[in-house]
């Protein structure tokens, strides 16, 4: 009983140490990040402004909303690339450090040195998030959200990222398997899982093969019940319907996520593949 | 008070006597250069890395492979670092099988390569802070004993806060064998730790392993291409070549099994070849095998 309290301790303090680690590594390069963020809120940018430029164009809409609907778009786009990026990191940078082997033999065990790696990517993606919805839609375009439930919103983002760090559990492993392309798989999941959720447009847009899909993608409920919040000003107990597939996604995207990052580093241990590649 | 350390070796069963025992240990690697003539389509080329490397270490025992780039050296010690998974045989650490039990084998081994792998931006005291938790000590337990083993290592406390980028190689292995001592390990795997060094910074990382023979109860498996270190640190001296342990004894047995004036000469007598010939393999195989 002792030994098992000891050991359960141990991993929680390992798992603080993967977030000790993320939060050195974000101090020392936090210029680099600067930028980057400023690169993200030019993408967002254009993205609302096409709301502005189909007015412009004779269009008829109403552009407040629409701004908003974009802009929600493209914050869960950027906080999903920032959650898929620090999961896929889990390998891809520690192979360039020279790190991976002695992270990979070290006794802290793999599902918790995932979670570790994923609470600092919500943490850290979610401060990102709030920055750039707030940067994007209230300093840059004074969007009027008299009714907005932000809470709820954050809350449904929040489940969501369960499901979103099991998924970049198994997109992780792709790095480890190729060190040299494994990494961009991780885009291809990101904008893949995006489009069809219905990141700028309502899910019924899509071909009916589409819209089965979105039904099993936790974006698809993520966006709808951000929307809801933003837009509609829905509290978070009206919210249930998308919380819950959520919930569900999520129960299974992670232990999914473990067994796939499991294979993937057996297939490693066998053919030699962790070690440094930098 | 409660101890982490305490708590989870409880978990751990200690064997006594036997530190490391490998019995028949097989590894292969899939090559990644093309086909001959005469394979056909398919036909997966293999190359064997370790061929049924067999012995055992006694705890407290030092312990020298000697073997060319390519001998499978730090194939071994990747295997016993459960890095690998083997094609054949077994390793045990402690008793814990490296596959079957390798949560428990990873609480009581560590390692220092070659290179000393760090996050190059961060500095050697958030490199050490940072894997002392995944070994479960906490920031309590590590605020005292970080300064504390770099003072031993001999690395100037005005350096700690320094990125890793800003130190010479010395340094830099002097903190990687801070990491691994941090964590009290059993087991100590050094994989060539002075390689590359210049020769006051090989001399400083030997007197210190000395030291870490002397006065702990470590055991230590050191891999070298050094004739001298194998000689002076090692209880014992294995000649790995090709994947075969040729020989384990002391060096003075070595020597004289051989009729041998020098560990050199007795290892050319077992290979046939100079020590400082190399392999003739490509990159990619070394990178594997080496």
């Amino acid at each position: 009983m002792r030994a098992m309290l000891g050991t359960m301790r141990a991993e929680l303090v390992g798992a603080g140490g993967v977030v000790e680690r993320n939060a050195y590594l974000t101090k020392r390069y936090i210029w680099w990040d600067l930028a980057w963020f400023v690169w993200t809120v030019a993408n967002t940018l254009t993205i609302v402004f096409i709301a502005k430029g189909i007015e412009a164009e004779g269009g008829t809409l109403d552009v407040e909303e629409t701004m908003t609907t974009l802009l929600i778009g493209a914050v869960v786009w950027a906080y999903l690339g920032i959650l898929f990026e620090f999961l896929m990191e889990t390998v891809a940078w520690e192979r360039w450090e020279g790190t991976i082997e002695y992270t990979f033999m070290a006794p802290l065990s793999r599902a918790m040195h995932l979670a570790g790696q994923g609470v600092f990517a919500v943490l850290y993606g979610m401060l990102r998030a709030t920055f750039l919805f707030v940067i994007c839609g209230f300093v840059f375009f004074d969007l009027s959200m008299p009714d907005a439930q932000f809470f709820a919103a954050f809350v449904v983002l929040l489940v969501a990222s369960v499901s979103f760090i099991g998924i970049g559990m198994m997109m992780s492993v792709l790095p480890l398997i190729s060190p040299e392309k494994g990494t961009q798989l991780g885009f291809v999941a990101q904008g893949t899982l995006l489009v069809v959720s219905g990141v700028y447009y309502p899910v019924d847009v899509l071909p009916q093969w589409m819209q089965w899909i979105a039904t099993i993608s936790p974006a698809t409920y993520a966006l709808d019940g951000a929307r809801s919040a933003i837009l509609e000003g829905e509290p978070l107990t009206a919210l249930w319907g998308d919380i819950w597939p959520l919930l569900v996604i999520g129960a299974v995207s992670v232990p999914l996520g473990l067994w796939v990052f499991s294979r993937g580093e057996t297939y490693a241990k066998r053919h030699g593949k962790l070690k440094r590649s930098g | 008070m409660f101890d982490i350390q305490e708590a989870v070796m409880e978990a751990v069963p200690v064997q006594k006597g036997v530190a490391v025992e490998v019995h028949e240990l097989r590894k292969e690697f899939r090559r990644k250069d093309s086909r001959k003539r005469g394979e056909k389509r398919g036909e997966r080329r293999f190359r064997v890395a370790l061929d049924g490397v067999s012995f055992t270490m006694e705890k407290g025992e030092t312990v020298a492979i000697l073997g060319q780039n390519g001998s499978g050296k730090s194939t071994l010690v990747r295997l016993l670092s459960t890095l690998l998974l083997p094609d054949g045989g077994y390793a045990r650490i402690l008793g814990h099988d490296v596959v079957a039990d390798h949560r428990a084998v990873r609480r009581v081994v560590n390692r220092v390569s070659v290179e000393a792998s760090f996050f190059k931006k961060m500095s050697a005291a958030e490199n050490l802070s940072y894997a002392a938790r995944y070994y479960g000590m906490t920031g309590k337990e590590t605020r005292a004993k970080i300064p504390e083993i770099l003072e031993r290592v001999g690395f100037p406390s005005d350096r700690r806060d320094e990125p890793m980028e800003a130190l010479s190689r010395g340094m830099q292995q002097k903190v990687a064998l801070a990491r691994a001592l941090l964590t009290s390990p059993v087991v100590l795997l050094l994989d060539e730790p002075t390689t590359g060094l210049d020769p006051r910074s090989k001399l400083e990382v030997q007197e210190f392993v000395r030291e870490i023979r002397d006065s702990h109860d470590s055991t230590i498996l050191l891999c070298t291409h050094d004739l001298a270190e194998a000689e002076v640190l090692a209880d014992r001296v294995g000649i790995l070549d090709r994947g075969r342990l040729l020989a384990l004894e002391s060096a003075d047995a070595i020597k004289q099994r051989y009729e041998a004036e020098t560990l050199e000469e007795a290892f050319f007598a077992a290979t046939g070849r100079e020590f400082e010939a190399e392999e003739d393999e490509d990159d990619d195989d070394r990178e594997v095998f080496a």
